[in-house]
């Protein structure tokens, strides 16, 4: 018989298993994968809507005057579409699938927790984010059409006397809604993060999606109170007569710009960290090796969430405003702390086993999308490089390489990670390899040319660009790229179909993973773990199914596996033979 | 709590510190304050957990060589269905349309963000559903 | 289990990667001393001296961009290639090496200040503001226009592309009614340091020469001051890129850069039509007037 205890969450009701069914099951619950699964399935929604409406944009750019014979989009459509791709992409999809949803379900399994640490403020935190997307997208049904700004809002183009009626308006409300809902979930993070850990799970053994998640909840807390602090105030200035941001009234309309990028730019590493995350659970899993330099991963991702929360103003630096030294230091040293994230990915593969399942595939997607868009990044951080290309596709195409990089590929590499744990079914391989290859083609064929043409002199959000300068056949290469990136999800679409239709069990562990998720069942069960296996490093799982392949403790001097004392060998009562 | 109280201190260091260079170097109040308000937000908690981390035992997820046995028994309260957050969430809603599409909305939405208040407290002194 | 590759001291592994960062800085160098005549590397090399300062810079970080790019990419395919799962061994379970992690922590520390240091002193070039420049010139945007009123000239031009009665497109060639019209001119001496005081009227916008490799917003209750010295006749195509609103797309401007005479010829050419203007009551030039028609000779 085993020694392994359980952990007991309190019940509350004996007959609580006599609960609410159907609909109002759904409505009344608070258990964390139920919640992450909404989130999940709404931000999928989401950003397929907005993969639409980036369809659109494409297909407006395919000729300079615009559109083709069939017909185009006016400037305001146009210019409603660009403003929503970017706001459902960058509000709605990319956090919310990342901190609403994979982390709902999978951070209190991979701390072997039975739940979050306060579950109706999670459940409430998915209301406030339904609420807030329906919210945002009614802007389309409202007479003046939705708000047609930008994902950004300057003001004073945001003001009500240059962008009038209640699109604008339900684009601020959506975001204020959006934004306590992503506060309140980052709170839940930290505290289960902190107080609900299983016994020997030390902060230091925490898998890398927990650290990832744990420091994203803290920018979440840093930077969302400020957003909504300038939403409320732009509101103001729209409805109340404050003159905040407008000259008229002794404004600083600049001052929008500092309290937008001050949350703007840790929102996009909001986005970015916990995709690292995945990345880092799902390589060491496929390359069967522990992740090299953990704790310099950890630093690492700290360091990048530090420095994103100074470099606010490398979007201002064509304000004239800001102190440009300060803000091109900080945001050259980003790239430090980054390159050590890659090379540890690179270290973690070295030598390892390597098996390219899907997750597997979608990790390198990312490796290489996210390298050449971090060193287009880098090339922005300098005032001088950015004055030549600020505003062009040059930005569009850095900017889409990171967060397609991160939210798309590595975000699908989690769901096909860990749809298996989500659901007890396995995702077919075939219809994910074709997934990932058109959408690879189809990335790099979409962005290589917007480098292009943004160094070129063509600016972002336009309608229609000049005849005369060579500009469309790049700009019909762009398209053709977008479609094959839409087509490509249609395999996606299918897999998930086929997945339900005709199932294939997945079992508890079907990637012989190394975190606690792999020990709970697929589905995990109620309040997850009837039993946990003990903890003695940061691959608990893969400690108990391999316990003579346990991570070397000092470097590469050694002899082989298990000749040096490895990490983690327990106490009598760690006997884990079963 | 020593790794979490030194986390979130760090956080206060750093942010102090850039805090300080921004002051002296930039013309811009602005920043300066939301530099000030981020090196708040890990003090006032890192000082209470540090404080904390001094006056109590490591608990088993704070020792390397714990084991589960040691975290057996009852975890904490979790609340396994409440209508609350739905009905607080979609009170919510109501109230933030209300700016938009008219102020009559405050009405129903009040009533279901202050029934949804009541009925979590009561929730949480009884225990369970209510 | 065989012998680990990497250098088995981290003296080692930081000896092999200083070699790459001295290749790194002897090709950085010369290019940012401004030594060789390098590719554009798909930029502009630039039709102002400040323009000529930004594509040294560019072009040491896009080399230096390529090289850490090329690294690190051969790195990723090697793994993907080399590592390819071959059985169901379990591989030697290393996860830490100090001296190479410190290696890498270093060197790209020592790339950032290197690019940090190139990036300073570019920009206080390109920011630079000269105490005498040629011209003064306060440049108002707005929806979706541009005036151009030079400082103590009494000479000011405004025009809009949808709006423009004598529109002219690229070499001065006549241009199609949408997107060929190059809109309101500003014109400025060729090879004189000229003074651009910027604002808006409205909302911000964007003043952006790609052939100047350079931007800056225009924003309203803010003045934005640059020098802008171009070095050769012609006229340079130029529009709005801070998104302002329905027609952001449409709000174009060129630059006409004259050699001096030919410059001095046009203000007075313009005094007198605004001199014309006013004695017959209509006040400041309209919008479009004699905007957009410079003496058509100009070479580019």
């Amino acid at each position: 018989m085993t020694l392994l205890a359980e952990r007991q969450a309190v019940h509350e009701h004996p007959e609580h298993h006599e609960g609410p069914t159907g609909l109002l099951k759904w409505m009344t619950s608070t258990d964390h994968k139920v919640i992450g699964m909404n989130y999940i399935v709404t931000s999928l929604v989401m950003f397929f809507l907005a993969g639409i409406m980036a369809l659109g944009i494409r297909y407006q750019l395919l000729s300079p005057t615009g559109g083709t014979s069939l017909g185009k989009l006016s400037n305001q459509q146009f210019n409603e579409l660009f403003t929503m791709h970017g706001s459902l992409m960058l509000y709605l999809f990319a956090g919310p699938f990342a901190f609403g949803g994979l982390a709902n379900f999978i951070l209190p399994l991979q701390v072997g927790a039975p739940d979050m640490a306060f579950p109706r403020l999670n459940a409430l935190s998915y209301w406030l984010y339904l609420g807030g997307s329906i919210t945002m997208v009614l802007g389309f049904l409202s007479a003046g059409g939705a708000a047609a700004f930008g994902w950004v809002g300057y003001a004073p183009l945001s003001e009500a006397t240059f962008s009038p009626g209640a699109g604008p308006d339900l684009w601020i409300l959506a975001i204020g809604m959006t934004g306590f809902s992503a506060i309140f979930t980052g709170v839940n993070l930290v505290t289960t993060t902190f107080y609900l850990r299983a016994p020997g799970l030390t902060m230091f053994r925490l898998p890398l999606f927990t650290w990832a998640m744990l420091i994203t909840a803290i920018l979440i807390l840093i930077a969302f109170p400020i957003l909504t602090a300038a939403m409320v105030m732009l509101f103001a200035d729209r409805h109340f007569g404050t003159h905040i941001y407008t000259v008229a009234g002794g404004g600083v309309p600049v001052l929008y710009q500092n309290l937008f990028w001050f949350f703007g730019h840790p929102e996009v590493y909001i986005l970015a960290l916990p995709y690292f995350g995945i990345v880092s659970e799902i390589i060491p899993v496929f390359s069967r090796k522990p992740l090299f330099g953990y704790k310099g991963m950890v630093f690492a991702t700290m360091a990048i969430a530090a420095l994103s929360t100074g470099v606010w103003a490398h979007h201002m630096f064509t304000t004239g405003t800001v102190l440009l030294p300060f803000f091109s230091l900080l945001s050259l040293l980003i790239a430090v702390p980054t390159g050590i994230k890659f090379f540890n990915w690179i270290g973690t593969m070295w030598r390892g086993q390597i098996s390219f399942h899907v997750p597997m595939l979608f990790c390198v997607g990312f490796l290489f999308a996210f390298l050449m868009g971090g060193l287009t990044g880098i090339m922005l951080a300098s005032p001088p490089i950015d004055f030549a290309t600020h505003d062009t596709y040059f930005v569009v195409a850095h900017f889409h390489q990171v967060l397609f990089g991160t939210a798309v590929f590595a975000g699908f590499a989690g769901l096909y990670y860990w749809y298996p744990k989500f659901t007890g079914r396995m995702l077919r391989e075939a219809l994910g390899k074709w997934h990932f290859w058109l959408m690879f083609i189809g990335f790099w064929l979409t962005f290589m040319p917007q480098y292009y043409v943004g160094l070129e002199g063509m600016p972002r959000r336009v309608a229609t660009y000049d005849p005369g300068l060579g500009w469309q056949s790049w700009n019909i290469a762009s398209s053709v790229g977008a479609l094959l990136i839409g087509v490509s999800f249609v395999f996606l679409l299918v897999n998930l179909w086929v997945s339900w239709r005709q199932p294939v069990k997945a079992g508890d562990n079907p990637w012989d993973g190394n975190t606690l998720e792999w020990f709970a069942t697929s589905p995990p069960s109620h309040h997850n773990f009837e039993r946990l296996p003990p903890v003695r490093s940061e691959r608990p799982v893969w400690d108990f199914h391999h316990p003579d392949a346990l991570s070397l403790q000092h470097g590469t001097n050694g002899n082989g596996n298990g000749t040096r004392r490895p990490v983690g060998v327990g106490t009598a009562s760690d006997d884990t033979t079963s | 709590m020593r790794i979490e109280a030194l986390l979130l201190l760090g956080i206060a260091v750093f942010f102090g510190l850039v805090g300080i260079a921004y002051w002296f170097w930039s013309y811009e109040q602005g920043g300066t304050m939301m530099l000030v308000g981020t090196t708040l937000l890990g003090f006032v908690p890192g000082s209470y957990y540090l404080w904390w981390s001094h006056r109590m035992k490591p608990r088993p997820e704070d020792r390397t060589d714990a084991t589960i046995e040691e975290g057996h028994g009852v975890i904490g309260s979790f609340p396994n269905s409440s209508i609350w957050p739905f009905v607080l969430g979609m009170g919510l809603f109501l109230v933030v349309l209300s700016l938009v599409f008219g102020l009559w909305l405050l009405a129903p939405g009040f009533a279901l963000v202050l029934s949804a208040l009541v009925g979590v407290t009561v929730e949480s002194r009884r225990g369970g559903t209510v | 289990m065989t012998a680990p590759t990497t250098g088995s001291t981290g003296s080692g592994a930081l000896r092999r990667h200083r070699g790459r960062l001295a290749v790194a800085v002897a090709v950085l160098l010369p290019v940012v001393l401004g030594g060789c005549q390098l590719p554009t590397f798909f930029g502009y090399r630039g039709s102002t001296s400040q323009a000529h300062d930004e594509f040294r810079l560019y072009a040491a970080t896009f080399i230096a961009a390529i090289v850490v790019g090329v690294i690190t990419a051969t790195l990723i395919l090697w793994s993907i290639i080399r590592y390819r799962r071959r059985s169901d061994a379990i591989p030697r379970q290393f996860q830490q090496h100090l001296g190479l992690e410190l290696a890498y922590t270093i060197i790209p520390v020592v790339i950032v200040l290197v690019l940090f240091g190139f990036t300073v002193y570019t920009e206080n070039i390109i920011d630079t503001v000269a105490p005498h420049p040629a011209a003064e010139i306060n440049v108002k945007a707005f929806q979706w226009g541009w005036q151009f009123s030079y400082v103590g000239q009494k000479v000011s031009v405004e025009g809009e592309t949808l709006n423009d009665p004598d529109p002219i497109g690229l070499n001065g060639a006549a241009c199609a009614p949408t997107d060929d019209c190059l809109g309101p001119g500003l014109v400025v001496p060729a090879g004189r340091t000229v003074r651009i005081i910027l604002t808006s009227r409205d909302t911000i916008h964007g003043f952006y020469v790609p052939a100047f490799n350079f931007s800056r917003y225009a924003q309203p209750g803010w003045t934005n001051r640059f020098d802008l010295t171009v070095q050769h006749a012609g006229i340079y195509r130029a529009q709005c890129t801070q998104f302002c609103g329905l027609y952001h797309s449409e709000m174009f401007f060129h630059v006409v850069a004259l050699p001096m005479s030919q410059y001095q010829a046009w203000l007075s050419s313009q005094r007198s039509l605004t001199t014309a203007a006013a004695r017959s009551g209509s006040g400041v030039s309209k919008p479009g007037t004699a905007t957009t028609s410079p003496p058509r000779e100009a070479t580019a």
